[in-house]
Order: C-alpha cells, then sequence, then structure tokens
C-alpha cells in the first residue's frame, strides 16, 4: 500500500480536537498536582512525624504502582467501592493530579533540603518565625532548582494522557486509533499523532527553559 | 547590668557533652572574645545565646528572658542579639541593600522605604554605600561578611554575636571586617566573640574566655592571659594560633 500524506489534512480538525483534550488534561491535571505535590513534599520536608508517614505512604502507593492501574481504579473501581460514579474526563484529570502529585513531592522536598541549612540559620537568626524563612528566603531559592526537574515530569505527564486510551477518553492517541479504525492509514496517521505531539512536548520545552534562563540558579 | 547570663547550662548532642555546666555572666559593654581548641564548644555557647542551638541543662538568660520559654520569647531573644557567622549566609536572591532591609522590613514591621533608607545607612558606616545594588555573588568575602554585619545590626540588636567571623577570608580580607568590628565596639555595642584573631582580641576585647571540654578554663583580661597564659593548655593553644 503507498502512503498518500494529504489524508492527513482531511483528519487534522479531529486531531487537533483531540490534542485539545490532551492539553486540557495535562493542564489541569498538573495545576492540580502542583498544589498536591507542593503540600506533600513540604509534609516530607517539615511535617512532623505523621504528616511525614501520611504522605510517604501516598507517594510509596503511587510510584509503585502503574498509571493505567491508578486511572482504571478511579473510574471501575471507585464506583464499586465507594458508589461514587465519575466520567471519563474527571477520572483522567484525577489520574494525572494524584500521580504527578507524587513524584511533584519528591521533587520539592529535593530542592528545599537542597538549600543550605547557614541560610535558614541566618534567617531565623534575625528572628524570624520559621515559616516565614520558608516563604521569604528557602521558597524562592528552591522554586529555581524546582525548574529542571519539573519540567521532565511535566513531559511524562503530558505523554501519560494516552494511556487514558483505555477507559475512552478522546485525547489525541484515542482519536488517531479512531480515525485508523475507520481508514487503516496507519503510516500516515500514527506519523501525524507523533508529530503532535512533538510539537506539544517541544513547546513545553521552551517555556521552561525561557523561564530557566530568565531565573539564575542561586 | 548583666545582659547574658549562664546558669550551670549544659548543651548535650546525644551522649556527647559539649556545654558542662557553664556559668558566666556578661555585662553590657563587653568586648567578650572565645577562644579554644575545635570541639572546645566556644561556637555552641555562642550558638544557645540566641537559640540556634537549645540548651538541655541549667538556664540561659538573654536580656532578662530565658531562651527556655517557647518561640515566642526565642524570637524577642533573636532581635536583640544579631548574629554574623562563618560562612556569611546572605540571601543570595537579595541585593546587598535588600539584604540589609531585609530584617526590619519582615520582623520589625518597617514600611519598605523606610527599612531601605536605614539600610543605606547601614552600608555606609560598614564602607559599602556604592555596592548596595550589587547581589553577593558579585561581592568579595570581605564585602559580604560587612554586608552580613550590617544585616545583624539592621534589627538594632543589644548583642553581636560573632561565629569565627573572619576564617574564611583572605589575610588581607581579614582586615576591613576586624575594622567594622573594632568601631562598633567603639561605639560600645556588647559582643562575643569567637575568633582566633589573638591581636584583635588584645586590642578590642575587654574580656578573654578559653574554652576546653565544655568549660570555661581561664576567664581574665585579653593582655594578661595571653602574655602569661595561667594554664599549661591555653599557651599551647595560643602557640599554635600566632
Amino acid at each position: 500500500m503507498e502512503t498518500d500524506w494529504s489524508v492527513i489534512l482531511d483528519y487534522l480538525p479531529q486531531l487537533f480536537a483531540g490534542a485539545r483534550t490532551t492539553l486540557y488534561i495535562t493542564v489541569v491535571g498538573l495545576v492540580g498536582g502542583l498544589v498536591l505535590g507542593t503540600l506533600a513534599g513540604l509534609m516530607r520536608a517539615y511535617g512532623g512525624r505523621i504528616l511525614n508517614m501520611i504522605a510517604f505512604a501516598y507517594i510509596e502507593v503511587i510510584r509503585g504502582t502503574p498509571i493505567v492501574v491508578q486511572v482504571m481504579f478511579l473510574y471501575f473501581a471507585l464506583p464499586v467501592l465507594a458508589d461514587l460514579r465519575i466520567d471519563p474526563m474527571t477520572a483522567a484529570v484525577l489520574a494525572i493530579v494524584v500521580n504527578a502529585g507524587a513524584y511533584i513531592a519528591e521533587i520539592v522536598r529535593g530542592a528545599f533540603l537542597s538549600i543550605g541549612r547557614g541560610l535558614t540559620e541566618a534567617g531565623l537568626a534575625i528572628g524570624l518565625p520559621y515559616w516565614k524563612v520558608l516563604t521569604y528566603i528557602v521558597g524562592p531559592l528552591a522554586f529555581r532548582r524546582l525548574i529542571p526537574p519539573l519540567g521532565n515530569q511535566f513531559i511524562v505527564s503530558l505523554k501519560d494522557t494516552s494511556l487514558f486510551i483505555v477507559i475512552g477518553v478522546g485525547e489525541l492517541t484515542r482519536t488517531g486509533q479512531e480515525i485508523m479504525a475507520a481508514n487503516f492509514r496507519a503510516v500516515e496517521i500514527w506519523s501525524a499523532v507523533a508529530v503532535i505531539y512533538l510539537i506539544m512536548t517541544g513547546s513545553l520545552s521552551l517555556i521552561l527553559r525561557t523561564i530557566e534562563k530568565r531565573m539564575r540558579i542561586l | 547590668m548583666s545582659i547574658i547570663e549562664f546558669r550551670n547550662t549544659s548543651k548535650h548532642f546525644g551522649p556527647l557533652k559539649v556545654l558542662d555546666e557553664v556559668t558566666l555572666s556578661i555585662d553590657e559593654g563587653e568586648v567578650v572574645v572565645l577562644v579554644g581548641p575545635s570541639g572546645s564548644g566556644k561556637s555552641t555557647l555562642l550558638r544557645c545565646i540566641n537559640g540556634l542551638e537549645m540548651i538541655t541543662g541549667g538556664d540561659l538568660v538573654v536580656d532578662g528572658n530565658s531562651v527556655t520559654q517557647g518561640a515566642r520569647i526565642l524570637r524577642e531573644i533573636r532581635q536583640e542579639a544579631g548574629m554574623v557567622f562563618q560562612q556569611f549566609n546572605l540571601f543570595p536572591q537579595l541585593s546587598a541593600l535588600e539584604n540589609v532591609a531585609f530584617g526590619p522590613q519582615k520582623v520589625r514591621g518597617l514600611s519598605r522605604s523606610a527599612a531601605r533608607e536605614q539600610a543605606r545607612d547601614l552600608l555606609v558606616k560598614v564602607g559599602l554605600a556604592d555596592k548596595a545594588d550589587h547581589y553577593p555573588a558579585e561581592l568579595s568575602g570581605g564585602q559580604q561578611q560587612r554586608v552580613a554585619i550590617a544585616r545583624a545590626l539592621a534589627i538594632k540588636p543589644k548583642v553581636m554575636l560573632f561565629d569565627e567571623p573572619t576564617s574564611a577570608l583572605d589575610p588581607e580580607l581579614k582586615q576591613e571586617v576586624l575594622n567594622v568590628m573594632r568601631a562598633l565596639a567603639q561605639e560600645g555595642m556588647t559582643m562575643v566573640v569567637v575568633t582566633h584573631e589573638m591581636s584583635f582580641a588584645k586590642q578590642v576585647g575587654t574580656r578573654l574566655i578559653f574554652m576546653e571540654h565544655g568549660k570555661i578554663a581561664v576567664d581574665g583580661t585579653p593582655r594578661e592571659v595571653i602574655d602569661t597564659p595561667p594554664n599549661d593548655r591555653m599557651k599551647d593553644f595560643l602557640q599554635h594560633v600566632e
């Protein structure tokens, strides 16, 4: 069978709709993941015994199980367990929140703990309460060190959304498969899908690199 | 009137006794120089005064408040006892001026403009008026340490604590820091200084304490005890630092 790249044009609107869904899940999921991850990371770094243990358990459970299993659990097991029915889109976003949150927690913890003890002492020594030392001194420095590993996690999460094909969310990969099922143009369609992913991850890298350049790592 | 009072103060790190029932009273206006071999407890003694290390036995009263009275009182004590560190520990994301203005603004609640104005005066005082907008990474070690002194002075402490302030500096940079400290002593600031600079101790110190094994081994007038050490261990120590 010979390839005909022009078929891609016919399906472009459909592929873009899929890419939009992928982006939506990624962005909303990562915003939630950042909040959850920052909270869990700070609990690990500065929380007492109990908070530390809760965060530790969460991180270990999530990092120790595949994201496909996590989203299946949210979508199929949660309704049985808790009589909580959620639509595929919500399940997908939640899976990214919970999954990325666990990895981001470790990134946040590492970044905060990498800031020298001396700066914390200098802050305490001028009479600041500990939380202000973290907010005004350690936090801004840790944030700069957060950016490179965070960029990595953003790209991983974006690509992970392709796994939500298993619960039938109409994201980019699923869209590609549906088009394929109708016209069997495997080479053209999967090439197009791959290129669209590359454009999205590439833009993400570019944005992060720009931020990194503007904020010196201190 | 005594402003710092150690009363049978001990400090343990696990099974290790770093301060062994120290009793010591420091009056306002004194310039106390703390010397001793490493591990003798001199830095720990200093760091207990502003609660960076918590004492584990006895009591320690600073400006009428005990360091054991909890976080709020401890913050009050820290505002009366400024500290200068061996490694400067300037906030790297802030300019020299912002470093100095930071404490008054965030701790004393001064307005931004008032804090900056005061910070400018302090930078003049330590001879760095022209470096106000430089970041710590753009300053020499001696300049960084002078900014750090200005930062500690900005919260208007009654006592200044110096933890080996010149140990990380090249010989030619030590002098500029010691000059600032000398000027401060001449203004009547109460100072406690951990250092190996014996000439500074002689010229500026009003009192010299030699520590050994967590105890005060010698306590006297700098010139007298340096010229005629009353203790063999101290005589030995002095030969090594000079």
